[in-house]
């Protein structure tokens, strides 16, 4: 049966205008596999500008790769028509990161409910469409009496944030593309959203691409990691793995930067010491190349990923002696 | 030692259609040399309003209704408008929430640096203005260059620098930073924040970080100060905050904290903050709060003082002192 979803040397380059020569590479040749069995929570991590909001907009089919396809479940997505699409549309949901500027103001909280239970007719009465809001506002922790006819405005954060959970959820969806959901919420809310997400998952079944900078949420939600430098794969694997023993050096100035709320675990203890580059660096190699301590002869030509071990591999020369993995099968390192 | 921050019973209420916000409800607290504060609470808890008290910065509808800011020996609700716009950078400098996206566009961050110096000392020439903002942006580790350089030219991280540079250049008492790398990735952060605690080593200010970030609190301050509904709730040192908080706020945010140790557990803290225009009665906290007595309920707690310099509002403690 084919996979839930599937990227296939996926190439996103945005170009400016049509004489100019500069063009960036947002994503570089990315190939992932979600299995529809086994729903599981996948991190994609970086920072900005990796091509982590891309990859998102590229799943969601908002934008086209400009190589390779997009497949779910054995369809290329930019090929669905009709029922198909609406299928897809239905079926992979999203959450953004900003609660506060998703919604319109004129418009209260049960009208983003029931517009998309109408809009893919999955209920047949009114009294449906009530019984299947109230069901899905409890599953994101919230009480129905509480929200439903209040306007955005008289939501906090958190709850915004969880009615936009809602909103996906009562599609009943088979993936959610989470891009930054907890980033713009309160640390005390924080837990709870994504405690939320992690329900999804557990309970409905729901696949879940998380996309995040930070790597502490990652670590507590997710099963598996991808972590993204300028449109390329430097490090993939089991979470556990990742966060506590990384191996590529720009996985390794990550996690140490990371301020851990543990005055026991200082800050850039183990600190290795990243050139600031302040040239744009075009070179065609590991992308990493200009800001690595480590940076020698090889890494002029892109590393392939190589396996550490069932569910650890690293895109860097250090690892030479190592089995590489061929690029398109970077999932069969992810743990599910 | 001289502490060279006081604020004593700061108050301030906005005045809105629906009623009299209670923003800031009688804080206190003192900042010695040297010191790094860290002021934490959810969203309109009260954080950037102190700081903009502080800087006499309130607008209408809001007021500062009683209280005292005393820099260096000076109270700052005493001076006139004249002196108080002195003040500002000279004793006390502010780095607002998202202040590098509020660079001048269209001028050279030079210009916008001699602006600030020629503002405070109108006979500076030049090249001693021009040396000044050399030796500033040298601090933050920027080069000369960037003064001939444009906002957008600029990474990020190195307009939060140029902001830093701008806040230091006369050498002011007291930093309030309003989080300062809440749009920077986690790399660019940790060489901001180092970049602030050198800064602040060089001059010898108290620097006030503004933020919900506990993780950057427990890395850079020496202080923690918990903030619920307008008040100080919890204020201790940072190993004290993050081994032993005493206040049962403090221990539901430092709970819900994700740790490597502790996988998988989520721990919100539960209910939703008060509107401050509803406070409930007696302690904010009450109706979140696992261990709410019946005095709770009716009376406002004092701050109490604890052995270790801590002070706690909380009923808890007030008897057993």
């Amino acid at each position: 049966m084919a996979p839930l979803l599937e990227l296939r040397h996926v190439t996103k380059v945005y170009s400016r205008g049509l004489l100019s020569k500069i063009s960036t590479t947002a994503l570089a040749n990315i190939s992932l596999t979600l299995d529809d069995e086994k729903p599981t929570i996948l991190t994609v991590a970086g920072e900005s500008g990796s091509g982590k909001t891309t990859l998102a907009m590229l799943v969601l089919g908002f934008i086209k790769p400009t190589s390779g396809q997009i497949l779910y479940k054995g369809q290329d997505i930019s090929q669905l028509r009709g029922a198909d699409r609406m299928t897809f549309r239905r079926e992979v949901q999203a959450v953004f990161q900003d609660p506060f500027a998703v919604f319109n103001p004129f418009y209260t909280v049960d009208h983003l409910l029931t517009v998309p239970i109408r809009r893919f007719k999955l209920a047949q009465s009114k009294k449906e469409v009530r019984s299947m809001m109230y069901e899905t506002l409890k599953a994101v922790g919230l009480h129905p009496d509480d929200v439903l006819g209040k306007f955005p405005h008289q939501l906090s954060g958190g709850q915004r944030q969880r009615i936009n959970v809602a909103r996906a959820l009562v599609l009943r969806p088979k993936l959610l593309v989470a891009d930054e959901p907890v980033s713009m919420v309160d640390a005390s809310l924080r837990a709870s959203i994504l405690e939320t997400l992690r329900g999804l998952q557990r309970d409905y079944g729901v696949s879940i691409i998380y996309i995040t900078h930070d790597l502490t949420t990652a670590y507590h939600i997710a099963k598996s990691i991808v972590v993204l430098y300028r449109g390329t794969v430097m490090e993939a694997g089991d979470v556990d793995t990742i966060i506590k023993n990384p191996q590529h050096p720009y996985t390794r100035l990550l996690i140490d930067s990371i301020p851990w709320p543990d005055i026991n675990r200082r800050w850039g203890e183990t600190a290795i010491k990243v050139k600031e580059s302040e040239l744009n660096d075009q070179g065609t190699g590991c992308k990493f190349f200009a800001r690595c301590p480590f940076a020698f002869s090889p890494c002029q030509n892109p590393p392939p990923i190589f396996r550490l071990a069932d569910h650890h591999a690293v895109a860097c020369y250090r690892y030479e002696d190592h089995p590489s993995v061929p690029s398109e099968q970077l999932s069969s390192v992810l743990p599910t | 030692m001289q502490p060279i921050l006081e604020v004593r019973d700061l108050q301030v209420s906005y005045y809105t259609d629906a009623g009299r916000a209670m923003a800031l409800a009688g804080v206190s607290f003192s900042l010695n040399p040297g010191e790094k504060l860290g002021l934490v609470g959810e969203s309109g808890s009260g954080k950037s309003t102190m700081a903009l008290a502080m800087m006499r910065m309130i607008k209408p509808p809001g007021r500062i209704e009683g209280g005292q800011v005393i820099v260096d020996g000076i109270n700052l609700r005493d001076l006139s408008e004249q002196e108080m716009l002195q003040a500002r950078l000279s004793k006390i400098a502010y780095i607002p929430q998202g202040a590098m996206n509020s660079l001048n566009p269209v001028t050279r961050i030079g210009a916008q640096m001699a602006d600030a110096i020629r503002a405070h000392d109108r006979a500076a020439s030049k090249q001693e203005i021009e040396e000044r903002c050399r030796q500033a942006l040298e601090s933050v580790d920027l080069k000369p260059s960037v003064l001939k350089m444009y906002a957008h030219e600029l990474s990020g991280g190195m307009k939060q620098r140029v902001c830093i540079a701008i806040s230091i250049l006369l050498k002011p008492k007291v930093i309030i930073c309003d989080e300062p790398t809440s749009a920077l990735d986690v790399v660019t952060q940790r060489q901001v924040m180092e970049t602030i605690d050198r800064v602040k080593n060089q001059i010898g200010a108290a620097v006030i970080l503004i933020g919900h970030d506990m993780g950057l609190m427990a890395q850079f301050v020496d202080k923690v100060a918990v903030m619920y509904a307008g008040r100080l709730m919890e204020v201790s040192t940072v190993r004290d905050m993050f081994t032993d908080p005493k206040h049962p706020y403090a221990q539901a945010l430092i709970n819900s904290l994700p740790r490597l140790d502790n996988k998988g557990v989520f721990q919100g803290i539960p209910g939703l903050a008060p509107s401050l225009l509803r406070l409930p009665p007696g302690c904010a906290f009450h109706p979140r709060c696992m261990h709410a007595m019946e005095v709770c309920r009716t009376t406002v707690p004092s701050l109490v003082t604890l052995p270790g310099e801590r002070t706690v509002a909380c009923h808890l403690f007030s008897t057993k002192v």
